[in-house]
């Protein structure tokens, strides 16, 4: 076990009883351009606010919420911090029906059931202790993400998507950095994990969850920051290219779709047109390459017929 | 510093963000991370530890803007130095004042200078515009104000008032058009050059082409009125201090907008936040129907149960709750003056109808029309509600609301339809134009309707002010109710379920 397991109870140190915050580790990062720079060396660029929060996150050893439309590089984020602090990436996908044996902890039954088959010499109170110890313990991730002795980010997918009352799960690793197991006791962390949670904002979150979380919101980027995404993420774009698909899918936003195009769809498409060989984008080949933008019909022909566009008055 | 905190935390309560006091220290907490000279890195880290919803962050972003703003002798509303005999000095001189600091301040000696001719200014900005630079558009939006706001120290008026006086002298509207056509005609020149020169196909501005470049020019547009609004807000800070400003210039949430009273940039928030709205209306129904109450008891089930425990009846089986749903009429008022509240309420009854077993809807001026189609197998509402403006058949005769004409017509088609399974919903301000109310319409309804109410988008204190006439048919009403906002509305919406 690599956890600091306290069966008393969990031991803080003086300075975490007396400020009330969890004590952070080593600072990760030396400033914010330092984490803007280094998430630019893994071919993420983020923006002002994403850096500033991840700086802060692991300054404050708090877990960030990042909230945003579908396709705007919420995972990718956490992917790339952990990239780019060598760190291992744990992660928790939610689903509704999510619950304590499948995020948190299991006991290994059948092991323990083997167990007392096999030894029957002993007292029970012995076999008692020997059942419910940390051989026996199946982890899960959130367990895995704190126990580990190597720095992790721990990133808790569309956390929108389990019950409100599922959130207290998350609750107390998420504030203490520790498990309470009944049976065993407090694992505390050793390490300060990075914690991204992301949620796609089908339901409010609860109060609780959100105050123990600082809050990122990613929408879709500016035009300069678009255009430098699809430079670094296709590879042999010709800048007038990427120019032009970043202008093209702005004014696609301004429409009132149903589905913007996304990030990611950008890319497809920029990728696509570079496989098809297209140096500059005429109407006919948009229209031909649109349903990789674009995912719904309406929005399709909406879009078709607009950047066609009425014809100019001279 | 705290004592700042302190104040900018109050504002954004204020302003209706839930700030907790976890959420205060964690903001404390940040700042001694964040190097305090870096403005925009204290905004996003504020930002994150203090707002925890996007619908908050505009209403945040005012805030800051306020209380953190920059200050420094520039954003000084009289320009001159000397101060004392300013105020009687003509507006030429102050202007004046102003170019020259600026001009000294900031060496941008181009737009300082001992102050510019419109044309000049109007010239300035066409180039900045075109050239995307983005410190000259700063100050070109500088000049304007300083030249068209006409601000005045100490004057009681609101930021929209100067900002609407700098744009109308700005013309910015002509301004795209003239970028437009230069943009055309540079095109058409380089066209010219390649036929002289060479073999080459013409070179043509294409739609496409032209539609992109408009859309490049009015981003920048928009980035310059952005910057004029800051420019105005900095001065009235530096007048005024944050407090007295952030009390004027707090920007409503968006579930707090009133919908009647909504500038199209609210609209666009508002409609942007009843999507999500909506689906979290829905799942919070469905779910309140799926758990929450238990069935009658079930004799069967329990007696039968109660043979493994030696016939005492231990646990009690329940039938299958079935909460009949209601069904939804919504009669609703689409003229100008409350159109838009009427087709929130549309889009809003709709996303969330599989929480009814029916939902039918008419909408009516003075003629009045069903357009429960519109909405049948359509996913979206949006669309439905595109269709009701252009296809709904609602005049009679003039286009001028006349409820009593309306709610004899519909008592007349679809009266025979309303049972006492029908909940009715009854939406508009009851401006009735003066003419009959015909409020036994509303009576009979009540009558074979399980419940009729009335949501009217005007605050209270209007009704029955001028020819409203609400009272007439609220004596007929389960209730009415004033439903302004979002929140209202949504709340409103939720009982109904």
């Amino acid at each position: 076990m690599t956890g600091v397991v306290d069966p008393v109870g969990p031991l803080r140190s003086s300075e975490e009883i007396t400020t009330g915050f969890p004590v952070a580790g080593a600072p990760r990062f030396e400033s914010i351009d330092a984490v803007r720079q280094g998430l630019a060396g893994v071919d993420y660029l983020a923006d002002d606010g994403i850096s500033g929060v991840v700086f802060l996150a692991d300054r404050l050893a708090k877990p960030v919420l990042v909230e945003g439309p579908a396709g705007t590089g919420k995972t990718e984020l956490a992917k790339s911090v952990a990239r780019l602090t060598g760190s291992r990436l744990i992660r928790l996908q939610c689903y509704e029906g999510l619950d304590e044996s499948k995020a948190l902890y299991e006991w290994n039954y059948k092991k323990q059931l083997l167990r007392i088959q096999a030894d029957s010499g002993q007292s029970w109170e012995e076999l008692e202790d020997n059942i419910f110890s940390e051989e026996f313990l199946l982890t899960r991730p959130l367990l895995e993400a704190i126990r580990s002795p190597e720095p992790v980010v721990l990133l808790v997918d569309e956390v929108d998507r389990v019950e409100l009352e599922t959130e207290a799960l998350l609750l107390e690793i998420l504030s203490e950095y520790q498990v309470s197991i009944p049976e065993l006791g407090t694992v505390r962390a050793t390490q300060i994990p990075l914690v991204f949670l992301t949620s796609n904002n089908t339901r409010e979150l609860s109060e609780a969850l959100k105050r123990r979380c600082l809050y990122l919101h990613i929408d879709y980027p500016k035009l300069d920051r678009e255009r430098a995404i699809i430079e670094t993420r296709v590879p042999g774009i010709s800048q007038s290219l990427a120019d032009q698909v970043a202008r093209i899918v702005r004014s696609i936003r301004t429409l009132d779709l149903k589905k913007d195009p996304s990030v990611s769809e950008t890319l497809d498409w920029a990728r696509t047109l570079v496989v098809l060989g297209v140096e500059s984008i005429d109407v006919e080949q948009a229209r031909d390459t649109l349903h990789i933008l674009l995912k719904y019909q309406t929005d399709i022909e909406r879009a078709a017929k607009e950047l066609a566009g009425v014809e100019s008055p001279d | 510093m705290l004592d700042l905190l302190t104040g900018f935390v109050g504002e954004l309560r204020a302003a209706g963000i839930p700030v907790s006091l976890t959420e205060h220290l964690d903001a404390a907490e940040a700042m001694r991370h964040v190097p305090i000279e870096d403005r925009e890195a204290l905004k996003y880290t504020l930002g994150a530890s203090l707002v925890k919803s996007s619908a908050h962050w505009r209403a945040y972003e005012t805030a800051f803007e306020i209380y953190f703003s920059l200050r420094g002798p520039e954003y000084r509303i009289d320009g001159d130095q000397d101060g004392a005999g300013e105020l009687e000095t003509d507006d030429a001189g102050r202007m004046n004042g102003q170019g020259r600091q600026q001009g000294q301040g900031r060496g941008r000696g181009s737009g300082g200078g001992e102050g510019m001719t419109p044309e000049e200014l109007a010239d300035l900005l066409y180039k900045a515009l075109l050239g995307a630079n983005d410190a000259m558009v700063a100050a070109v939006a500088r000049q304007a104000v300083t030249r068209y706001a006409g601000m005045e120290a100490g004057r009681p008026v609101g930021g929209t008032y100067y900002l609407y006086r700098t744009l109308r002298n700005l013309d910015l509207d002509g301004v795209l058009e003239r970028l437009m056509s230069e943009a055309r005609s540079s095109t058409r020149a380089l066209n010219d050059d390649l036929s002289t020169s060479a073999e080459a196909p013409p070179v043509t501005l294409t739609s496409l082409e032209e539609r992109l470049l408009r859309d490049e020019f009015q981003a920048r547009i928009d980035q310059l009125r952005a910057e004029i609004e800051n420019e105005i807000r900095r001065r009235l800070v530096a007048d005024r201090g944050s407090e007295a400003l952030a009390k004027s210039l707090r920007k409503p949430l968006p579930e707090d907008i009133d919908v009647m009273h909504a500038t199209r940039d609210e609209l666009v928030a508002l409609r942007k936040a009843l999507v999500p709205l909506s689906r979290k209306l829905a799942v919070r129904l469905a779910r309140k129907r799926r758990h929450g109450r238990k069935g009658p008891l079930d004799f069967r089930s329990t007696v039968r149960h109660s043979l493994s425990t030696g016939g005492v009846p231990v646990d009690p089986k329940f039938r299958y709750p079935r909460p009949s749903k209601p069904e939804i009429v919504v009669i609703a008022d689409i003229s100008g003056s409350v159109a838009s509240f009427a087709r929130f309420t549309l889009h809003l009854v709709h996303a969330i109808s599989s929480q009814f077993s029916k939902v039918r809807s008419f909408v009516f001026i003075d003629g009045i029309d069903e357009v429960s189609r519109f909405f049948d197998r359509v996913d979206d509402p949006t669309d439905a509600v595109q269709r009701i403006n252009t296809e709904a058949d609602v005049i009679w005769v003039d286009g001028h609301s006349d409820y009593g004409h309306a709610f004899t017509v519909f008592w007349e088609r679809w009266g025979e339809e309303i049972t006492p399974r029908s909940s009715v919903l009854l939406l508009g301000d009851a401006r009735n134009n003066y003419h009959a109310s015909q409020a036994w319409v509303i009576k009979e309804l009540r009558a074979r309707a399980r419940h009729v109410y009335w949501l009217n988008p005007e605050p209270r204190a209007y009704w029955n002010s001028g020819d409203s006439i609400v009272g007439e048919y609220a004596v007929h009403c389960d209730d009415v109710v004033e439903c302004r906002t979002l929140r209202q509305l949504e709340q409103f919406v939720g009982n109904l379920a």
